[in-house]
């Protein structure tokens, strides 16, 4: 009875949030990852060189859907925005069916853009269907196709320091935020720029001004005091041995 | 076209979901999650098509390392004759793809992701010397100090009270903290896709 009451709820609060974020805009605070894939994304026409989004090899089919839907949806605004350049951005992906789903968004983003005749099918690449394999197919873009920045956005695991070594041995700065805890001690570590937790969520927030994206950020805060107080009120309860 | 594919996605996905909380809808969600799992399967054939085009790409433009990707595609197509002549179950094949091939390669990149692991532990300090960076090598040497087997056995106090204490009450609330994070992240953005305000499909 939970569950379905939480989901209810969020839904309830997602659509009204949204209408009332459409009337007055939020201001987000600030995250550096942020700032720098925003300099990253105009940065990278001017110097004449690519952006690699790297998805991640989350599978649509289960609970790590989320952080590659949250990828997708930074992928379109990027795409949108560098479609235009004489290098445009390349994604990679390590599950078939997001691979497919990267394509698709890539084309969107050029259609958005009004140069749909641009997008070019291997812009978006399926560089293997094993963590380790994926691995070392993104570790081959993220050297050896003129990059300035590699966004990681998606599911990884520790298979991502491959990626982020490869990219520093270049000195090319890397954006990275994971779903998986062994994933962001990894990216914390070895990414210039980490993402922690639930900021891979806000990217869409960050560089879309979509008014849902910032209203599931609103969402998110509200069920998060919610559960902030349950686990207070829970461990008070329990200290006082009411359970 | 856009349109439907927006409505064929959002129906499926709340028939999907209510098979979770009433039992009527159950049997059509188990329908549908086959035909998923039948059309990922189909996806993994256009995956293999999408990488074989990327490196046939690559050899026909004789771009930097195309030897690399030649090797790729005489790789898989070997191991798809094999695969068709000797059945994907045979022993031989096992061995040789499999036992003889995969697993070391794997392996190997799983060594060589210690050793990256570990530049990029000690290099962390020199790209972000903050308060978190000393905390975060602290802890993880802390942790290494209390799992590490000396021929005389455990180091004292690190095994049996440091490493418990750092890794049961401190990593481990910091864990749950995270999941929690990425769950409710995960519930707005499927409750985004299930909406159409997020359509990563047809073309949107």
């Amino acid at each position: 009875m939970i569950a379905p009451a939480i989901l209810v709820a969020a839904a309830f609060l997602l659509g009204v949030i949204t209408l009332w974020k459409r009337r007055s805009p939020s201001h987000l605070r600030d995250i550096p990852a942020f700032a720098r894939l925003v300099r990253a994304l105009g940065l990278s026409i001017e110097d004449g060189k690519r952006l690699h989004i790297s998805l991640g090899h989350g599978s649509l089919l289960d609970a790590r859907g989320g952080s590659a839907f949250a990828g997708l949806a930074l992928l379109r605004t990027i795409a949108e925005r560098t479609s235009v350049s004489d290098m445009p951005s390349v994604a990679s992906s390590g599950d078939s069916t997001l691979g497919l789903l990267t394509q698709d968004t890539l084309q969107a983003g050029y259609q958005a853009a009004g140069v749909g005749e641009a997008y070019i099918h291997t812009a978006g690449r399926v560089t293997g269907l094993t963590p380790f394999s994926y691995a070392a197919g993104a570790m081959h873009i993220a050297q050896n196709e003129t990059v300035s920045t590699n966004i990681l956005i998606g599911h990884f695991g520790p298979e991502a320091g491959l990626i982020t070594d490869a990219s520093d041995n270049i000195n090319v700065p890397i954006v990275g935020a994971s779903d998986d805890i062994a994933g962001q001690a990894v990216l914390y570590a070895s990414a210039q720029e980490p993402l922690i937790g639930e900021e891979l969520f806000a990217a869409g927030a960050y560089l879309n001004l979509d008014p849902s994206h910032a209203a599931s950020l609103t969402v998110q805060d509200i069920f998060r005091w919610l559960i902030i107080l349950a686990l207070i009120a829970g461990s008070a309860l329990k200290f006082v041995r009411v359970f | 076209m856009r349109v439907l594919t927006a409505i064929i996605a959002i129906a499926v996905g709340v028939l999907v979901l209510l098979g979770y909380f009433l039992p009527q809808a159950a049997m059509l969600q188990a329908l549908l999650l086959d035909w998923a799992i039948i059309l990922a399967g189909t996806t993994a054939l256009i995956g293999i098509f999408n990488l074989v085009s990327v490196h046939t790409d690559k050899i026909r433009h004789r771009a930097k390392d195309s030897i690399y990707s030649a090797i790729l595609i005489m790789g898989l197509l070997i191991t798809f004759i094999l695969g068709l002549v000797l059945k994907p179950q045979n022993p031989i094949l096992q061995s040789i793809v499999l036992n003889g091939i995969i697993i070391p390669i794997e392996a190997t990149l799983m060594g060589l992701l210690a050793v990256s692991l570990l530049y990029a532990a000690v290099r962390l300090l020199r790209r972000r010397a903050d308060l978190m960076g000393i905390v975060f090598i602290i802890t993880a040497a802390l942790i290494f100090l209390g799992s590490a087997t000396l021929p005389f056995g455990d180091v004292p106090i690190f095994g049996t009270l440091i490493r418990p204490w750092v890794s049961q009450i401190w990593a481990l609330g910091g864990a749950r903290g995270i999941l929690i994070g990425v769950a409710l992240g995960t519930l707005t953005t499927g409750l985004r896709v299930l909406f159409g305000m997020d359509r990563p499909y047809g073309g949107n």
